[in-house]
């Protein structure tokens, strides 16, 4: 790739001549206003439609304004990025789109993340020329389990459509209808529980307006807080604790484990614990699981399912039923993390207060919007109360503690509640990509070797590339691990075991970039990717601080087993850390043909 | 809403429409308009079949069926009339035929009679403004068409 030579706003710069002028500006320190471009360059993410003209700039000998996200460099080129002609163009732009968009920012669920509210403050518009009174589109809201649907605020940026499309595969969204009528929306402009929506949230993720939100949970828990009849219990995942901060403005990267719990217990949850716990929980169950598979399949037993793929997404399930029936069999059975944790939270741990299930009340704190689902999910209710009774996500939190008047700031330290708070590093690391097969093959290989790891770290099994495979040593047997997250490179591992090309023992799925570090729940990124790479880091840090890093060492877990569980894989355990999943696309169309 | 189920044969139809354009998405306009050609619309399930042999969400078709004003989901009458309105049309009396139409057949634009014999729609330029105003039934093109010809125009469709 060669070099061009161009002039930005009077300063002269070299530069690759594959890149757009937006680009290059940023190389110099200019930033351009942009809206429907967005780059996430630590996950290969790119959204470039070119279509809102935010960007534009004016170059040299050009007649119109070129959009700076998608215009390359070329040799001489003389551009201008911020005289009053382009500043002008802008503001009517922005005028233009806020013309067709509710005015309702004070009571927006968005508001103060609104990229679109940003541009507006950005670009000082106080009044809206010429269109005063211009009609605005309207169109029905769509509120599923997880994810609320409200077009009449799209700016049809497409960001979702391409996340949805190109990054997940999961093809549930598309710009539907022409011109003043255009919105995003599922084929035949189904509700998206009809359509092949996985819950991944990723679209709400990236949604620089009020467009796509998450369905807000929190009336409900602050209604059970206020209850003097609910013993109220609350668990946090491990990806929640590296990202919290920054809605506190802490760096990316800032682990809050400490003020996380503090801030919980002010919210007057009567015990704080740790998904974590479950987490170490899910592993003697996945790793024993895989165990009992690889020792048949190293026997001779050809009935026996490999690889065995993690289960703990909740997206990722969501996905393999809707487009993998054909391979149901193939996934661990074990509950994910916050199932296992509710199920236990409701039998072992009621009984131990002595109190019926329907009085103790499970929150779960999540760095996902598909959790909110899957804990309505049928199989996960006793006599319809369910494991699990809300999920919150990373964003609510930070607004719970905010609208309740906590510092969160200058909150002291606390510790989690025992018994179901105590974890080892294995569990914290099931928040990044990789972490979860790391934790699982640390216990595998002491459970299978029966020899000590001389080396926790697994630094093959980590990294943010879309796919990775690599092979652990397990004292001479090699076990053949893949990894991958989101759902695009899922669906390419998968059909290449569907087509006989891998041949893996044991891979792990996320369906976020980054895992559930960059989890749909999170504090928004913004479009930089770099926030994502830091909590990824933060993950592995709390991993190398604690005590314990490998689950089966997690004293409150032998405990579990010896007092309550018996053995794990066992009929007990079977029955409370289990499931079983469903061909979803016949049960989408045999409701659709119901109705 | 979902009434047209496709028969196996009709799955084939889909099927060697795409593979005559190599399964290719980038040719989707092209193979709307000829699986179109061959249904008269574009119902659901025909859009999932094509989805299906293309190996792209149905959404997306569903978002190309819905932008194009040609593409349509719902069946067309025995005699597809289309009023063109483009400008030259237009000014010389488009609307008019429109109204006549509307008047005669009692139905709106973009529905057809309950017999099914005819269905009424508007399209922009068919590239014969000489002849304004136009109309179309089927591949017929009727030119300098007055509003008192509706009847007799209609009636040799009996």
């Amino acid at each position: 790739m060669g070099k061009v030579k161009i002039t930005i706003d009077n300063t002269p710069v070299e530069v690759e001549s594959n890149l757009t002028v937006y680009q290059a500006a940023k190389q110099i320190g200019i930033n351009i206003p942009v809206l429907c471009y967005m780059n996430l360059e630590h996950l290969n993410i790119e959204n470039r439609p070119g279509g809102c003209r935010i960007c534009v700039v004016e170059i040299e000998g050009r007649k119109n304004l070129a959009p700076s996200c998608s215009t390359l460099c070329a040799e001489g080129m003389v551009v201008h990025t911020n005289n009053r002609r382009v500043l002008n163009a802008r503001k009517t732009v922005l005028e233009l789109l806020l013309s067709d968009h509710p005015k309702d920012c004070l009571i927006c669920p968005k508001s103060g993340q609104c990229d679109l509210q940003d541009l507006a403050v950005k670009m000082g518009i106080r009044e809206i020329h010429a269109v005063e009174n211009a009609e605005v589109s309207t169109y029905r809201k769509d509120i599923s389990p997880a994810l609320s649907r409200n077009m009449d605020k799209c700016v049809l940026c497409r960001r979702c459509e391409t996340i949805c499309n190109t990054v997940q595969t999961v093809g549930a969204l598309s710009v539907v209808n022409r011109g003043f009528m255009s919105v995003v929306a599922p084929a035949f402009e189904e509700d998206l529980i009809d359509s092949p929506c996985t819950f991944c949230g990723q679209c709400v993720a990236v949604c620089p307006t009020g467009a796509l939100t998450e369905v807000n949970h929190t009336p409900k828990i602050i209604r059970a807080l206020s209850d003097p009849t609910k013993t109220v219990i609350v668990q946090t995942a491990p990806a929640v604790r590296a990202a919290l901060g920054e809605e506190f403005g802490y760096p990316a990267g800032t682990l809050v484990t400490g003020k996380l719990v503090a801030a919980l217990r002010k919210l007057g949850f009567a015990k704080v614990f740790d998904t974590d716990f479950a987490a170490d929980l899910t592993i003697i169950e996945e790793g024993n699981e895989l165990l009992n598979r690889l020792t048949k399949h190293l026997n001779g037993d050809t009935n026996v399912k490999l690889p065995i793929l993690t289960s703990c997404c909740p997206a990722w399930v969501n996905f393999f039923e809707f487009y993998f029936p054909d391979m149901l069999d193939v996934p661990s059975t074990a509950r994910s993390p916050q199932q296992m944790f509710g199920s236990i939270a409701k039998t072992y741990y009621a009984e131990m207060l002595g109190i019926k299930r329907e009085d103790l009340i499970v929150v779960s704190v999540m760095p996902c919007l598909a959790k909110k689902y899957e804990c309505q999910r049928d199989e996960f209710q006793v006599d319809g109360n369910p494991d699990v009774d809300f999920s919150i996500s990373t964003r609510e939190l930070a607004a719970l503690i905010k609208t309740s008047n906590i510092d969160f700031n200058v909150l002291e330290d606390e510790d989690f509640d025992h018994p179901l708070g105590e974890s080892t590093g294995a569990a914290v690391i099931f928040g990044a990509t990789g972490g979860v097969i790391e934790a699982a093959v640390r216990t595998a290989y002491e459970l299978y070797t029966g020899m000590k790891l001389q080396r926790i770290d697994f630094h093959e099994l980590r990294g943010l590339e879309g796919i990775r495979m690599a092979t652990v040593n397990f004292n001479g047997t090699q076990i053949n691990i893949g990894i991958a997250h989101q759902l695009g490179n899922a669906r390419k591992l998968l059909e290449g075991i569907r087509n006989g090309m891998y041949h893996f023992h044991a891979i792990e799925i996320m369906a976020c970039p980054g895992g559930c570090i960059g989890g749909a729940g999170q504090p928004l990124h913004h479009g930089d990717s770099s926030v994502i790479k830091a909590r990824f880091d933060a993950i592995y840090r709390e991993d190398a601080s604690k005590p314990l890093r490998k689950s089966h060492e997690n004293p409150y877990i032998v405990k579990l087993y010896e007092e309550y569980l018996g053995n794990p894989l066992g009929e007990k355990a079977h029955h409370l850390l289990h499931t079983h999943y469903f061909d979803k696309k016949k049960i989408k169309a045999a409701r659709k043909n119901k109705n | 809403m979902n009434t047209f189920k496709l028969q196996d044969c009709q799955k084939t139809t889909i099927k060697n429409i795409c593979a005559s354009f190599k399964n290719d998405p980038g040719e989707l306009i092209n193979i709307l308009h000829k699986t179109q050609g061959e249904f008269g619309y574009l119902p659901e399930d025909v859009q999932r079949e094509v989805a299906l042999n293309l190996n792209i969400p149905v959404a997306q078709v569903y978002g190309v069926v819905t932008f194009y004003s040609f593409f349509t989901m719902k069946p067309k009458g025995k005699h597809a009339i289309s009023v063109c309105l483009g400008t030259a049309c237009y000014v010389r009396g488009a609307d008019k035929l429109v109204d006549e139409l509307k008047e005669q057949l009692k139905i709106k634009v973009g529905e057809v009679t309950p017999d099914g014999k005819f269905s009424l729609d508007c399209l922009r330029c068919v590239g014969a403004c000489g002849l304004a105003p136009v109309l179309l039934i089927g591949d017929k093109v009727y030119g300098r068409v007055d509003p008192e010809q509706i009847t007799e125009i209609l009636e040799s469709y009996e």
